[in-house]
């Protein structure tokens, strides 16, 4: 286990016991909400999963590199940029993938344009964001997203 | 919601809903494994790049939905709405940051929240500001980030998602209130 999940581990279990002590019917229901919310994101996650598996032994090591690593620059990272702006799977999902992309020789620049444009920009959500909040501010919204992960993927990609 | 959707069969309906994942994921599961089983040469690589993410995600999943549930439950959408919906200037800002990275749920959950803070009257500018944190500095989301990229990526990420989401708040509003006229008399 992990430094990380030890210390999210103990936060939850603490948050737990103080919800648990100030309201233990709240905290079941915090439970079931929280069951609730990781039953639907369970599909999502077997299915990256299961992709991930299938697709990763085909790869050769230099093949990530190639495509969206230091030396692909900025066309790759525009690349990946599209696809996290297009496809929509949960961030939490997300991040494990991130991680493997790294450790495969994806540039820091790519992998910060994945998870910025993934989080920020959701073309398939797009309709029932214009439905809420009106066209010129959805559109808006999501135009400057797009500009705002470039320029921290860039950003991030010179600082790390 | 309407009043039709409330009989016993819709109510299964919707569950179905989540049923259907399932069915999606034991499918994809199913067709992953046909193509494996044509390749075997490449099966136990398959198998250990599936059994680290399985393990990866067992031991920090658990915890992070019941920080959601948490949130969920101890956090009323309507105490948000005020706190947020009365700000206004810096400490706007701040509190819509930090009233985004709080809650949560996937973003088109807080598309209809935030066109009600609207309503009540809450700045673009901040609703921008908020969609954004909601978007990409939740908390739960904040502490994934850090278990598999992280502090230095986390932070730094962080960091600078803040220094550009002000901004673009600021640009959206001014944007949107001009084009709507409601900007124009205090440009004058």
């Amino acid at each position: 286990m992990s430094e990380t999940a030890i210390i999210v581990n103990l936060l939850a279990l603490g948050g737990l016991a103080l919800a648990w002590r100030k309201d233990s019917s709240k905290a079941r229901a915090a439970l079931r909400a929280g069951w609730k919310a990781f039953s639907e994101v369970l599909p999502a996650f077997i299915i990256v999963v299961a992709l991930i598996s299938l697709i990763m032994p085909f790869l050769r090591p230099g093949d990530i590199s190639r495509f969206i690593g230091t030396e692909a620059g900025f066309s790759g990272t525009l690349l990946v940029a599209a696809a996290g702006a297009l496809v929509y799977i949960p961030s939490i999902v997300a991040f494990p993938l991130a991680a493997t992309l790294l450790d495969r020789g994806a540039s820091v620049q790519s992998v910060a344009a994945f998870i910025s444009t993934l989080t920020m920009i959701g073309v398939v959500t797009l309709p029932l964001e214009i439905k809420e909040l009106g066209r010129r501010m959805a559109l808006w919204r999501n135009v400057l997203s797009a500009v705002a992960a470039l320029a921290i993927a860039v950003a991030l990609g010179a600082l790390l | 919601m309407s009043r039709s959707r409330e009989h016993p069969a819709a109510r299964c309906g919707a569950r179905s809903g989540g049923r259907r994942g399932y069915i999606a994921a034991g499918a994809v599961v199913a067709a992953v494994i046909l193509v494996l089983l044509r390749f075997p040469a490449r099966m136990d690589a398959a198998g250990a790049t599936a059994w680290s993410y399985v393990i990866q995600m067992a031991t920090i999943l658990p915890p992070v939905m019941v920080l959601v549930g948490l949130f969920d439950v101890f956090l009323a959408e309507d105490k948000v709405a005020k706190y947020v919906g009365k700000a206004s200037g810096i400490r706007g800002i701040i509190i819509s940051v930090a009233a985004g990275a709080l809650p949560s749920g996937p973003l088109y959950v807080a598309f209809p929240l935030v066109a009600a803070l609207l309503k009540k009257g809450a700045s673009v500018c901040n609703a921008i500001i908020m969609l954004s944190a909601w978007a990409c500095i939740k908390l739960p989301q904040e502490l994934l980030e850090l278990h598999f990229l992280g502090a230095r990526f986390m932070l730094t990420r962080l960091a600078l998602t803040i220094a550009c989401v002000v901004p673009m708040g600021l640009v959206v509003g001014w944007l949107v209130e001009w084009g709507d006229g409601r900007g124009i008399p205090s440009a004058r």
